[in-house]
Parts: C-alpha cells; sequence; structure tokens
C-alpha cells in the first residue's frame, strides 16, 4: 500500500456557472420528482393499508354456527364446560383454536351458553355448582347462574352466545372473543343482589 | 506496530471515521459528572445489546407459530445444550433492562439533566422507556404459555373500551376474531422487527444527542439554567474544571456495565429462564394468569378501581402520564436543576415509587383474587372451631366450606382474601346482619339468597355466631335487649 490520494469532495474548488434559470430549471426537476414518487407512494400505500387492516371486520363477520353436540349431554339443571373449535382458524393455530363456553340448561329446550371469558378482562371464570356461582381468579368478578353479575369488578354480567337446536344439536352463534365492544347485549336480569333468578 | 498503522490509515482515508470518533471520545466533560451516578444510561445501552445478541440466539430455534412456539421454548430449555441459558439470559436481561432504564429516569429527573438545551433527549428517552415496556410485554407474549394466552385476553379486554372503534382495535391486536395463529405472528414482528429496529434508532439518536451537547453538569443549588447563558456557562465549565471525556468519565460505566452484565449471567445461571408455564390451550381453564413483574401494578390498579372508573382510567390515565413525561421539560425547562431547592419533584418522585412499590408488592400475592381451591383442596375448618359446637353449628361448618365461602373468607389463616378474614366475626357481627350479609351479600359479596334452604342459612349463621373469642361474647342488638326488657313487665 503505497500513497494513494483520494478524491476528496471539498477539494474541487472550481465552481458552477452561476446560471439562475438552470439552478430552477433544477430545482423544477427535484420538484417534479418528487411530486412523482409522492404519487408512487401514495399508490403503493393504499394496498398496504388495505393488507394491514384486512383483519378488523364488522362485528358478526367471523361469526356462524356452530356445533356444541348432541343436547343429551347436557343435563336439564345444570351448568357445563363445553368445547369447540373456533369456525374461523389457520393451520398453524395448534391448540389455541379451541375454545370453552359454559352451557346451562335450563329446561328441556332451554339454553344458555356462556363465554368463558370475564366480563372483566377476559379471564377463564369457573362454575361452583354448589354456591351456583361464577368466580373469575384474576380479579375476583362473580357471576349468578344465569350469568348476571354478582359482584366485584366486571360492569355487566357474563356474554352469552346465541343458540338453536337443530336436529338435537346444539348450535352457537360464536367465532370471535366476547368483548365489551362487541357483544353489546346485557345479560343482567334484575339489578338487585340477591334478586336474580339462579336456578343452578 | 507500522503495518497496523498503514492498515488503519487505508481504511480511514476511505471511511473517514477517525476523526470524529476521536473528537467524540475526547470532548471535555465536566469533572463532576464523572461520578458513579451517570452510569445507568451506558448500562441500559449495553443491555439493549445483550437483548440484541441473546434475541438473535433464541431466535435460531424459536418457532414463531402458535402450533409450535411452546413446543420449541421446551427445546430451548431441555434439549438444546444451554439453551436454557440463554432463555434466562434474556429473560432476565430484560427485567435488568426496564430496571436500569426507569432508574435511569429517575435519575435524569432528579438532576434536572432534562431541562434546557437537553428537551428532546428527554423525549427520546420517555419513548425509549416506552419501547422497552412495549419489549417486555411483546416478550412475555412470544413466551406463548397460558399466562401468554390470557395476558392477550387481558389486552384484548383493554383495547375493546376505546369507543367507538373497540372492536377494530381488537381485531387489529388480535390479527383476527380470536387469540390464535395470527395473533403470535404479529407480536413476533413487533418483537423482533419494529420494536427492536425503532429502539436501536432511537437509542443511537439519544446517545449521539448526549455526545454533542455535553454529559448534563452535577447539579449545585443555585445554579440556574437559562436559555440564553446557558450553553456559554456550560463551555466555561467544561474549559475550566473539565476532563477528556474518555478515559476520565467512561471507565465508569465500562465497570458498571460488567457489572450489570455479570449480575444478568449470574441471575440466569441460578434463578434460571421463565416459564413457559402451562400449554396455551384455551380450553384449560385451572388457571389463575397473571402479568410479569414490571405489570403486575397494573394489574393491581385494575382491581382497586371502581367498575365506572375503570374504562376512563385505562384509556386516559396512560395517555395523561405519556403526555406529562413528554411536557416536563417544556415546562421546567429552566430554573434550578438541584434536588435541594426542588421539592415538589422530590415528593412526586418518591411518592411515584412508593405507589409503584406498593402496588407491586399486592399484585405479587393477589389478595384480590378469590382462592378458587380453598374449598376443596385446602384444609377443612380446623377441629377447635367445632370441637365444642352442637350438630347445628357443625352442620352450618359443612355449609361454610362446601358453599365457597373460603374461597374469599380465610378462617385460622387458610383461604382467599378477597372478603375479611372471619375468625372473629361474631363479635363484630350480630345474628341479623350476619343473616343479612349472607343473603344479600353486598360490598364484594355476592348474595347467596337463592343458594342456601333456609335451614342451610339457620345452620351457617349459627356456625359463624361461634366465630368470637372465648372469653368475649357474640355481638348483640343492644336495642333488642331493650326491647325485651321493656316488653318483659308489661306482660306480667
Ligand atoms: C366472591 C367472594 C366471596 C364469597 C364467595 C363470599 N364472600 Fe363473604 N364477603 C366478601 C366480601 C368482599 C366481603 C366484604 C363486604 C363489605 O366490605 O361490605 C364479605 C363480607 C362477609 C361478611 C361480613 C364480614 C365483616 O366483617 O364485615 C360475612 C359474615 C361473610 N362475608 C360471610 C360469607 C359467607 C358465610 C359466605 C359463604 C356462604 C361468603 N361470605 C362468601 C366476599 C365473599
Amino acid at each position: 500500500m503505497s500513497e494513494e490520494v483520494l478524491l476528496e469532495g471539498h477539494d474541487e474548488e472550481e465552481t458552477a456557472p452561476v446560471d439562475e434559470l438552470a439552478v430552477s430549471r433544477r430545482w423544477l426537476l427535484l420538484k417534479i420528482g418528487a411530486f412523482f414518487n409522492a404519487v408512487v407512494g401514495v399508490a403503493v400505500a393504499v394496498p398496504v393499508v388495505k393488507y394491514l387492516l384486512s383483519p378488523a371486520k364488522p362485528d358478526g363477520a367471523y361469526k356462524s354456527w356452530v356445533s356444541l353436540g348432541s343436547i343429551d349431554s347436557f343435563p336439564v339443571g345444570e351448568t357445563r364446560l363445553a368445547k369447540f373449535t373456533n369456525p374461523v382458524g389457520r393451520a398453524w393455530d395448534g391448540e389455541t383454536d379451541r375454545v370453552a363456553c359454559w352451557v346451562r340448561r335450563i329446561a328441556q329446550e332451554q339454553f344458555q351458553v356462556f363465554a368463558i371469558n370475564c366480563a372483566h378482562l377476559g379471564c377463564p371464570v369457573r362454575w361452583f355448582p354448589q354456591s351456583g356461582l361464577f368466580m373469575c381468579p384474576c380479579h375476583g368478578g362473580a357471576y349468578y347462574a344465569d350469568g348476571s353479575r354478582a359482584s366485584g369488578p366486571p360492569e355487566r354480567g357474563l356474554f352469552t352466545y346465541d343458540t338453536k337446536i337443530v336436529d338435537g344439536d346444539l348450535q352457537i352463534d360464536a367465532g370471535q372473543m366476547p368483548t365489551l365492544s362487541n357483544t353489546a347485549q346485557l345479560v343482567q336480569i334484575q339489578n338487585t343482589p340477591g334478586g336474580s333468578p339462579c336456578a343452578g | 506496530m507500522r503495518r497496523l498503522k498503514v492498515l488503519y490509515e487505508w481504511f480511514d482515508r476511505r471511511l473517514q471515521l477517525g476523526e470524529p470518533i476521536k473528537e467524540m471520545a475526547l470532548h471535555p466533560v465536566p469533572n463532576k459528572t464523572a461520578s458513579w451516578w451517570y452510569v445507568f444510561g451506558s448500562a441500559a445501552f449495553v443491555l439493549l445489546m445483550l437483548q440484541i445478541v441473546t434475541g438473535i440466539l433464541l431466535a435460531l430455534v424459536y418457532v414463531p407459530s402458535a402450533g409450535q412456539a411452546w413446543n420449541s421454548l421446551n427445546v430451548l430449555n431441555h434439549q438444546l445444550t444451554l439453551g436454557w441459558f440463554l432463555r434466562a439470559m434474556h429473560g432476565w436481561g430484560s427485567n435488568f433492562m426496564v430496571a436500569v432504564v426507569l432508574i435511569h429516569m429517575a435519575q435524569v429527573f432528579l438532576f434536572g439533566a432534562y431541562k434546557f438545551p437537553r428537551e428532546l433527549t428527554w423525549v427520546l428517552g420517555v419513548f425509549l422507556l416506552l419501547m422497552t415496556l412495549g419489549m417486555a410485554f411483546t416478550g412475555q407474549v412470544l413466551r406463548f404459555d397460558q399466562d401468554a394466552y390470557w395476558g392477550l385476553g387481558i389486552g384484548a379486554s383493554i383495547a375493546s373500551r376505546v369507543p367507538f372503534v373497540g372492536n377494530w382495535a381488537v381485531h387489529m391486536m388480535l390479527g383476527g376474531p380470536i387469540i390464535a395463529g395470527a395473533t403470535l405472528s404479529r407480536f413476533f414482528a413487533f418483537h423482533v422487527f419494529v420494536i427492536p429496529g425503532m429502539l436501536l434508532a432511537f437509542a443511537c439518536l439519544h446517545v449521539w444527542m448526549v455526545l454533542k451537547l455535553g454529559i448534563n453538569e452535577w447539579p449545585m443549588p443555585g445554579r440556574i439554567v437559562r436559555r440564553a447563558t446557558y450553553a456559554a456557562e456550560y463551555h466555561k465549565l467544561t474549559k475550566k474544571d473539565g476532563r477528556a471525556f474518555v478515559p476520565g468519565a467512561v471507565w465508569k460505566d465500562a465497570f458498571f456495565s460488567a457489572a450489570i452484565l455479570a449480575a444478568v449471567a449470574v441471575c440466569a445461571a441460578v434463578l434460571g429462564p421463565y416459564g413457559p408455564g402451562g400449554r396455551p390451550d384455551p380450553t384449560i381453564i385451572q388457571t389463575a394468569p397473571k402479568p410479569d413483574f414490571f405489570f403486575l401494578w397494573l394489574y393491581a390498579v385494575l382491581s382497586y378501581l371502581p367498575p365506572s372508573l375503570e374504562t376512563p382510567f385505562l384509556l386516559i390515565a396512560p395517555a395523561l402520564g405519556i403526555a406529562g413525561l413528554v411536557a416536563l421539560p417544556f415546562c421546567a425547562g429552566e430554573g434550578e436543576k438541584s434536588w435541594h431547592r426542588r421539592p415538589v419533584a422530590i415528593l412526586m418522585l418518591t411518592s411515584i415509587a412508593l405507589a409503584w412499590s406498593v402496588l407491586t408488592h399486592l399484585g405479587t400475592f393477589t389478595p384480590w383474587s378469590p382462592k378458587m381451591t380453598a374449598w376443596s383442596g385446602g384444609s377443612p375448618v380446623p377441629v377447635r372451631y367445632t370441637h365444642d359446637a352442637s350438630p347445628l353449628q357443625r352442620q352450618g361448618a359443612i355449609v361454610f366450606q362446601s358453599k365457597q365461602c373460603r374461597n374469599c373468607h380465610s378462617i385460622a389463616g387458610v383461604g382467599g382474601q378477597r372478603g375479611p378474614a372471619l375468625d372473629l366475626v361474631a363479635s363484630r357481627m350480630t345474628e341479623d346482619q350476619l343473616i343479612r350479609q349472607v343473603l344479600q351479600g353486598g360490598g364484594n359479596m355476592p348474595a347467596y339468597g337463592k343458594n342456601l334452604s333456609p335451614s342451610e342459612v339457620t345452620a351457617l349463621v349459627s356456625f359463624l355466631e361461634t366465630l368470637h373469642p372465648a372469653n368475649e361474647p357474640p355481638a348483640a342488638d343492644a336495642s333488642r335487649n331493650a326491647a325485651a326488657v321493656l316488653v318483659t313487665p308489661a306482660h306480667q
């Protein structure tokens, strides 16, 4: 490696001829170039944004009727845990496409199906048949057998799924995680504590 | 040696980095800033490097798929040589990084280092803190176990409270209608590409500004920051009472960073990696989800807020907090730096630290959560409570146990803490009050009215009536006694 001299920008002392017109022409060209980029940018951004927003769908778009099995597997007067596979899923979901819910069979043809998620922060509530209560392990929300709020931080009762019976099968309208923003109907039957019908 | 110099010159002629680096290293800093108080920023940067390196090493094995992530973590833990150690380094590195960033921020606040002309350095620092917390949360999600799954559920429930666009926010967060494969993929992208990229760029900019604007001088009471004169004063200080940044100030940073790295390694080796906990199977509901250490305070806040205040708090408080932090250097950009003259700053810092520690402490043992198995898994009502009891009272003890009262109430120190301990309840409540509490509930207790037969209530309350100290009678309704006294003579 012998001594070498590299070009250094600031050594070029020769100044370009000052030509007002040429300068403004260059600036104009640059401005057109920038505008061109902006147009292409917007054109490319539209599909990108659409792609990004694709998971957001209106309430109901994800939902469909799912079978929980024969109604005979749910004894009248009891509340049982049921599991189903979410109707919308991907091959690599693993066990996470499984969903649990609480099925309460009030009478022969009368069902109530509650989401597993506490209306407070979505933790899984557990059913205690002895005391007829659902309790949440996270912050202690409690609900009565009919899903109405009993005590604790939840603002409302448990989320419910719509149900129907088809050929002796219990079906629910499911497909998305129930939250305060997509399951608006309130389950609360009576507001007074202790005054709610608890058949559990 | 000569050959090395030639090699260096060959490169430097092309890179042209030697001069600016030398200038940066040798710039004078005030003598007193070569202090052990000034080492946290560099330590945070070193921890960031550690996280990047260990993170890349983990990514060599980790599978970001909802179906396989948990398995790949277990392979790392149990089958790959020292895979557990790298997981532990990354996990503990994260804890240390959050802690060091918080300490760094508290120190900067206390030393008034956010004041003119370092406002933007502070603002970038606020974003760096947010991104560090973002990394901690997304990292917890990548440890795709039960806690991660239900933690996402908590996140989605919070997002759903945003007015009007709640449902949209939930779908965007989860990448679909439920917590599943799409959710993990997007959290992986955020944890591995988006946030680290921004974090690194912001951190470099942050360091650049620290070097260019000079390290904050040691705050002296009475030395007032003024926009007009500060730059000249700082310049004079570094001339009169300064030293070169390298090696004068930097050797302490080097020592401290090495010590922190060693501490991370020791914690990792001794305490091991975090989880993964139970399988992320949403149909396994026997679980009590809990966030990682740095989010426990929030978990605690959410249990103590009245329901009606929760949504406003969740949506407004973070925005206000961040706005306050960003606004700080613009509201208090001049004036005293010394904590001797800033009592409000000290008060704020100590009260935040105190509130944070109390809430975190509560979050570690969650007294507000019912103990789901206290009625079945724990010990039954101890014999000494029922030894001299009547059959009715013993029946009541059984009702007490079997109706899950103990999930929320402890007796003999065993049981939940959601409601008060009931060992001495009869000395503070009369029979009528007990009946009322059991039937109607209230104050965070469910009403048992529809779930106890009249005979069960009688038995239960007669058992509760025995819960008083031996030398003290149970509470009684004084007006009833008075009525009895008044009524009795009239009858005769
Ligand atoms: C979901 C949790 C929960 C369950 C289950 C529960 N309690 Fe309570 N209980 C509470 C809370 C919370 C309070 C405090 C109420 C208040 O502050 O007014 C309370 C208060 C009480 C009190 C009044 C104590 C005092 O010192 O003020 C009694 C007595 C009581 N409960 C008995 C029972 C009995 C008996 C059962 C079972 C049949 C039961 N509780 C089940 C949560 C619960």
